[in-house]
């Protein structure tokens, strides 16, 4: 964890010399126009970007939206709550658990129900899985685009230990559809909990290979030190969230800070920052983050209570009427969910707050006097997703 | 409501620090703060005047020192006059009461913008609201407080039709170029759910001896997806 | 080749090149959403490795390819890329539709945004169901596509009658 080096110190002057040479083009050229995406290698799914380049610089940088938008916030006005469920997990498609849980805890806290501590446990630990599935596949798509194909299978291999014990306990890899307002839908299988601490131990081992390959590599320094870098108040006053956040030195994790009756205040584990907020910075954060995981995961695996896992409730729900906020800190960020509810059988609106729409509206900002290539790792380091963002 | 520990005992029934902030607002806003909800332990709103939305912003931002921006969006109070489309396509029309009632902190018309941020020091946040005009939706633009409010005014404008005066570049965001309407508002139809009807409507269908003699078709649903036991069905739309 | 468009291709040499076609489809990565990952999965990930089909899946140029499976929600904004890149491929190309979203819209039937399926736009040759597939699903296409491609009539597919299925 260092402090600001003269890397840095020199970048910050070369993006001030590349912003007093853009002032000069704007009168004399627009620059050229490229066009990144939709479909791209680079982009995380179906992002757009116009980049207007002077030479290898880009002077101007538009994100374009909108080809994964599903009209989520329309259709859960013509659903039930269950079937909601069934359809929000879809949002951050690689973490997909954690999607579920802010709906339910907004449904729970209108209809005042509370779930028993052992559903809590289990969502609590089915949320921090979904995590570790989701930044372990981060870790290996920004070495991937960077450059170092390997870490990205070593991603993918990993991970799926962690998915069959999704899949082992709720029946699907993600879109795990497990939560139920009033607790889950099932209990866990014999012997999982052993199996998933063989799993955390797996992923353990993943962490540390990582840190030797990719993280201790000269190149991936040298292409993500001083790349990027966000200040803490321009963070905030975005809207960002999540690792994005804790990597510019903030230090605010909603575990933490509001825990919203799941069991993370019952087991001991860290908050990670790092003070520089450039790419680097974010890609240490996650992964530490990992590691902080698999810890919380060790704790409540061995602590988990006895009991029952769904409170009462009626077998068609309905949600008595009021308004409701719930956020989570959700793998990408924070999410949260603002139910209306007027007493039917579905919302009346649902306002979806997702991370990765505020993550990303600070491309533009952020991408202002950067070359071509950082261009790609300040995305890859962001890490969004398209679902996220376009709903 | 929150975490198992905390008894019931120990939730507030007045909540010091949301009445402080209301009162914060109330000191900085005058008069232009017409409504106001707590839940205690949870969560607060405030509904301000439309003249003064761009102030109360910076109250926020400021005074309350809500730095963190999550969301602005609106919310269209009309209910939905399709219903839920669930119903058998023989039916009329759904009888849905054109009533508009709004939430917490009350409000007055069909479109209220709403705009929530959350302090870090503080650790709580608050949820802004604010009536529009029948006739005129539009409002101050809430850039100058927080730079990230941008891309969400964009949004509101696609989906509802509300114009941000002094927004530099309202244009849509998430739809293509060509579409027409407003989606989020309820006047705004799922055509898919028109055409064809809901599929869940019939889940068992009759047994042949059973269903209407003579060569009547079963069941007016279609397309139902166990439904392959239609040799002569018409093609699905 | 004149044999191949009098159609007077002889049996050994159609089906040499139509196995040497099948085992060395060259997926091009046309991935949207949640299926994407699946297809990752079974294309990168070491347990469902696609490469022991003989399916390579290096390409990301559309030319270079002639496999394209199209994994996850179709918008409308998305459709004319698709179409434009359906069309840059070369021919014989192959379309595998991945994911309910992508075979009929999915879960998102009823959205104002969301193409029913993307076989309004391009010709599939394999639906794959799921939500999302299981990789081994996905490979279960492939091995479906295989098999028909081994079946194929060169000459009908040069003169471009459509591809019926036996």
């Amino acid at each position: 964890m260092t402090a600001i080096t003269d890397r840095q110190k020199l970048a910050y002057a070369n993006a001030q010399a590349a912003d007093g040479r853009v002032n000069l083009e704007f009168e004399t050229d627009e620059g050229m126009t490229l066009n990144m995406g939709p479909q791209h290698p680079a982009t995380h799914g179906t992002l757009r970007i116009i980049l207007k380049l002077d030479g290898e610089q880009v002077i101007s940088c538009e994100p374009v939206m909108g080809y994964m938008h599903r009209g989520y916030e329309k259709l859960t006005e013509v659903r039930t709550y269950p079937q909601v469920t069934t359809l929000i997990n879809r949002i951050d498609w690689l973490g997909s658990f954690a999607n579920e849980v802010p709906f339910i805890l907004a449904s729970e806290t209108l209809m005042g129900i509370e779930a028993p501590p052992r559903a809590q446990w289990i969502r609590t630990l089915l949320f921090e899985m979904s995590r570790i599935a989701n930044i372990s596949l981060f870790v290996g798509d920004m070495a991937l685009h960077i450059g170092a194909m390997t870490a990205a299978f070593y991603a993918f291999r990993d991970r799926e230990f962690v998915l069959n014990q999704i899949e082992s306990a709720t029946g699907g890899r993600f879109h795990p559809n497990f939560d139920r307002i009033g607790g889950l839908k099932d209990d866990l299988p014999k012997g999982w909990i052993t199996d998933t601490k063989a799993a955390m131990e797996t992923i353990r081992d993943f962490c540390d290979e990582m840190e030797t390959l990719v993280e201790g590599n000269e190149i991936f320094q040298a292409r993500t030190r001083g790349i990027g870098v966000i200040p803490a108040d321009i963070a905030l006053q975005f809207g960002l969230s999540g690792a994005n956040l804790r990597a510019s030195g903030v230090d605010w994790d909603l575990r933490r800070d509001n825990p919203v009756g799941l069991a993370w205040n019952e087991v001991d584990w860290n908050v990670v920052t790092h003070p520089d907020g450039d790419s680097f910075a974010r890609f240490w954060v996650r992964l530490q983050e990992i590691r902080e995981s698999t810890r919380i995961v060790d704790q409540l695996c061995d602590g988990l209570p006895p009991g029952p896992i769904m409170a009462k409730v009626p077998r068609i729900i309905k949600v008595p009427e009021g308004e409701a906020w719930v956020a989570t800190e959700n793998p990408l960020g924070e999410m949260g969910y603002y139910v209306i509810s007027k007493g039917d059988l579905g919302p009346f609106r649902v306002k979806i707050r997702t991370a990765s729409f505020n993550n990303v509206s600070i491309v533009p900002w952020v991408c202002r006097g950067v070359y071509v290539p950082d261009v790609v790792t300040i995305l890859a380091s962001l890490y969004f997703i398209l679902g996220d963002i376009d709903r | 409501m929150s975490s198992p520990e905390v008894d019931e005992a120990a939730a507030p029934a007045v909540d010091e620090a949301r009445q402080t902030i209301i009162e914060e607002f109330s000191a900085e806003l005058g008069d232009a703060v017409v409504g106001s909800h707590v839940r205690p332990g949870d969560d607060v709103w405030i509904r301000v005047t439309r003249q003064s939305w761009r102030e109360a912003g910076f109250v926020l931002r400021d005074k309350a020192g809500c730095r963190a921006f999550e969301f602005l969006s609106v919310i269209d109070w009309l209910p939905s006059p399709f219903g839920k489309n669930e119903d058998s396509p023989t039916d009329g029309p759904p009888n849905v009461s054109t009533e508009i009632k709004t939430g917490y902190a009350g409000g007055d018309t069909r479109f209220q913008v709403f705009a929530r941020a959350h302090s870090l020091t503080r650790k709580l946040g608050v949820t802004l609201k604010v009536d529009l005009d029948e006739d005129d939706l539009s409002l101050t633009t809430w850039l100058p407080v927080y730079a990230g409010v941008n891309w969400h005014e964009r949004e509101a404008h696609e989906m509802f039709g509300v114009t941000f005066e002094g927004h530099p570049h309202l244009v849509k965001l998430y739809l293509p170029g060509d579409f027409e309407g407003y989606p989020l508002r309820k006047t705004f139809p799922l055509l898919a759910r028109h055409v064809k009807p809901w599929p869940g409507l019939v889940d068992v269908e009759p047994m042949p001896e059973e269903a209407a003699p003579e060569g009547e078709a079963p069941a007016d649903a279609d397309a139902d997806a166990d439904a392959d036991a239609d040799a002569n069905a018409e093609p699905s739309t | 080749m004149g044999l191949v468009e009098s159609g007077k291709l002889p049996k050994p040499l159609t089906s040499l090149l139509n196995t040497s076609r099948k085992y060395s489809l060259w997926i091009f990565q046309w991935g949207l959403a949640c299926c994407a990952i699946e297809m990752g999965a079974a294309l990168g990930s070491p347990r469902y490795d696609v490469m022991r089909l003989g399916v390579i899946p290096l390409p990301a140029s559309p030319r270079q390819a002639d496999l394209m499976c199209v994994s996850g929600t179709v918008t409308d904004k998305m459709v004319p890329a698709i179409r434009r890149l359906y069309d840059q491929m070369p021919d014989p190309k192959y379309v595998i539709s991945m994911g309910s979203c992508a075979n009929c819209g999915g879960p998102y039937w009823d959205s104002y945004s969301v193409t029913k399926g993307v076989d309004q736009v391009i010709p599939v040759d394999v639906y794959v169901p799921g939500c999302p597939p299981r990789p081994e699903a996905l490979l279960e296409g492939i091995v479906l596509l295989q098999e028909r491609i081994g079946k194929e009539d060169m000459a009908e597919r040069w003169r471009g009658d459509p591809i019926v299925v036996t």
